[in-house]
């Protein structure tokens, strides 16, 4: 009876400590699972014909398919490159203005309000005229990416550049440290974990936009994909093109959260 | 030797915090900056440390005019200052950059073993409590070998037992290669603790209103009837200082009233 009493607790502790491992990220899978589950069975059972939300097996099968005669990967492909390409001309961009307007008050002064300005446009009503100026191939998408990508990192680095201790700088020139090196030593280890932030919140624009681009005439690329499944009336493809972008979109991010995991550590608050 | 010559701050919005400060501090003295808040006692050590200069006068050392940040001074502020992505043995080594490898490993951990830290080497700054932090902080500022060393307050964020802890840790350190220290605080026990002689400060301008020496043998026993009497004579020092501001200044009078309650 008493070693009953005296294990109880424990053994409660270790079994709520399971729990909340394993439980906790299940949870959350619950609900979607639950439902291409039951959607698949609702199609099999004839509940529903699928043919406008097809059930899980035949969009798996498209993917199939589509992996299978190479589709997938030139799409894929061509994709990737727009992001990466319009991604590094828009971090590029957005780095050096970000800085500059965040270094001195006199150029913060001479280049905000106009970015601002810009800004308050959405960016997608420079398609038209990047296709003008561009031509409808390959630069006006990844000038429209680059665009989309421009703000937030531009916002995230200048922000960040304001708001360097002015405490840590003071100890840099206590020690010394001339331009080039406070800049090396100083300001980009401080501005480091909001500039991460930015190229995250950048790519994902990045990733929208890379779609707006290539719903407005493409040949190639997952947008291409999407457009030409609604055309042909082929859900299943949409729909696999969908899950295609999620992947990519989580993959690319979670490298970049990788990429920047060293610099960052010392910020690392939660003790695993 | 370390030289004031009238040395004056004037802010653009004309409030003088300084005036006329002229005080030599020979090699090796330990001078004690006191005063109300709102003194001026910061913005002197300011000047000195060069992260400032002075709108009148000159801060001169060993012959050399003072003007920007020097490699014979070093500064230990109010707050640690860690840079938070550097570990703290990193922290120590950071005005090393310039230095060999090895002599940089050798100085930094011989810094850390000084001030009881050397199992903390590699921790981050966020890691460590208030007082290791600020030991990080002192050890940062002496690895270089300053032959001046200023301290701005650099225990009163700290509770009363670990900054009586470092007072002696403060002094112990300054043993080892016995630079000039000119510490600004507000806490006379501390003063009275660490100093050769103590310049108490008084506002409207920053002036120096009295200096007194502190001769009292080493290591000095905050419980002994001659500490209790030297605090005395500041502790009056400090009253006058705070009333003369008073009477000969009635524009301020509120303000410096205010500042009679300090402590």
């Amino acid at each position: 009876m008493t070693a009953t009493v005296e294990e109880a607790p424990a053994e409660r502790d270790a079994s709520r400590g399971r729990l909340a491992r394993f439980a906790r990220p299940a949870l959350g899978l619950l609900l979607p699972v639950g439902l291409a589950v039951f959607w698949e069975i609702a199609v099999r059972i004839g509940l529903s014909n699928g043919r406008l939300v097809p059930p899980p097996s035949v969009i798996f099968d498209t993917f199939v398919d589509l992996a299978s005669t190479g589709e997938l990967q030139s799409h894929t492909l061509a994709t990737l490159f727009r992001v990466a390409a319009g991604f590094v001309f828009g971090v590029a961009a957005g780095t050096v203005f970000g800085a500059i307007a965040g270094y001195s008050a006199l150029t913060h002064r001479l280049i905000d309000p106009t970015l601002q300005a810009l800004r308050a446009i959405p960016s997608i009503a420079w398609v038209p005229l990047f296709i003008l100026w561009f031509g409808i191939f390959e630069a006006s998408k990844i000038i429209l990416i680059a665009v989309g990508v421009f703000f937030p990192v531009y916002l995230g680095v200048m922000g960040a550049v304001l708001s360097v201790d002015r405490k840590i700088v003071e100890v840099g020139r206590a020690f010394r440290l001339s331009g080039f090196a406070m800049v090396r030593r100083i300001l980009l280890p401080a501005v480091m974990p909001a500039y991460v932030l930015s190229l995250r919140a950048g790519l994902g624009l990045g990733w929208m936009f890379v779609l707006a681009a290539e719903f407005l005439g493409a040949s190639t690329g997952l947008g291409f994909l999407l457009i030409d499944g609604q055309q042909l009336g082929k859900p299943a493809q949409i729909v696999a093109a969908i899950v295609a972008f999620g992947i990519l979109g989580k993959a690319t991010d979670w490298l970049i959260a990788l990429a920047a995991a060293p610099f960052l550590r010392w910020q690392d608050v939660v003790e695993r | 030797m370390l030289v004031l010559d009238r040395v004056g701050k004037t802010y653009p919005n004309g409030v003088r915090a300084l005036d006329g400060i002229s005080l030599a501090v020979k090699p090796g003295e330990i001078l004690v900056v006191i005063g109300g808040s709102g003194c001026g006692k910061s913005t002197l050590l300011r000047a000195v440390s060069g992260l400032d200069t002075p709108t009148q006068g000159k801060v001169v050392l060993d012959g050399t005019a003072i003007t920007a940040p020097h490699e014979k001074i070093g500064i230990i502020f109010q707050e640690p200052r860690l840079l938070p992505w550097l570990r703290a043995a990193e922290n120590v080594g950071f005005g090393l950059e310039q230095r060999p490898r090895a002599e940089r490993r050798v100085r930094v951990a011989g810094a850390l073993e000084r001030v009881g830290l050397t199992d903390k080497a590699w921790v981050w700054p966020r890691e460590l409590s208030g007082g290791q932090a600020q030991r990080v902080a002192i050890a940062r500022a002496l690895v270089p070998r300053p032959e001046v060393l200023l301290l701005d307050e650099p225990f009163s964020a700290l509770d009363a037992f670990t900054r009586a802890d470092l007072q002696d840790h403060l002094l112990h350190l300054w043993a080892d290669l016995k630079p000039t220290l000119i510490m600004v605080t507000h806490d006379v026990d501390e003063a009275i603790v660490v100093a050769d002689r103590i310049m108490v400060m008084r506002a409207h301008p920053g002036r120096i209103f009295e200096e007194i020496t502190c001769d009292l043998p080493r290591p000095r026993d905050r419980q002994s009837a001659a500490f209790d009497f030297a605090k005395r004579r500041v502790l009056a020092a400090l009253d006058r200082s705070l009333e003369r501001a008073i009477i000969t200044d009635d524009r301020e009078t509120k303000a410096a009233s205010g500042a009679a309650l300090w402590w």
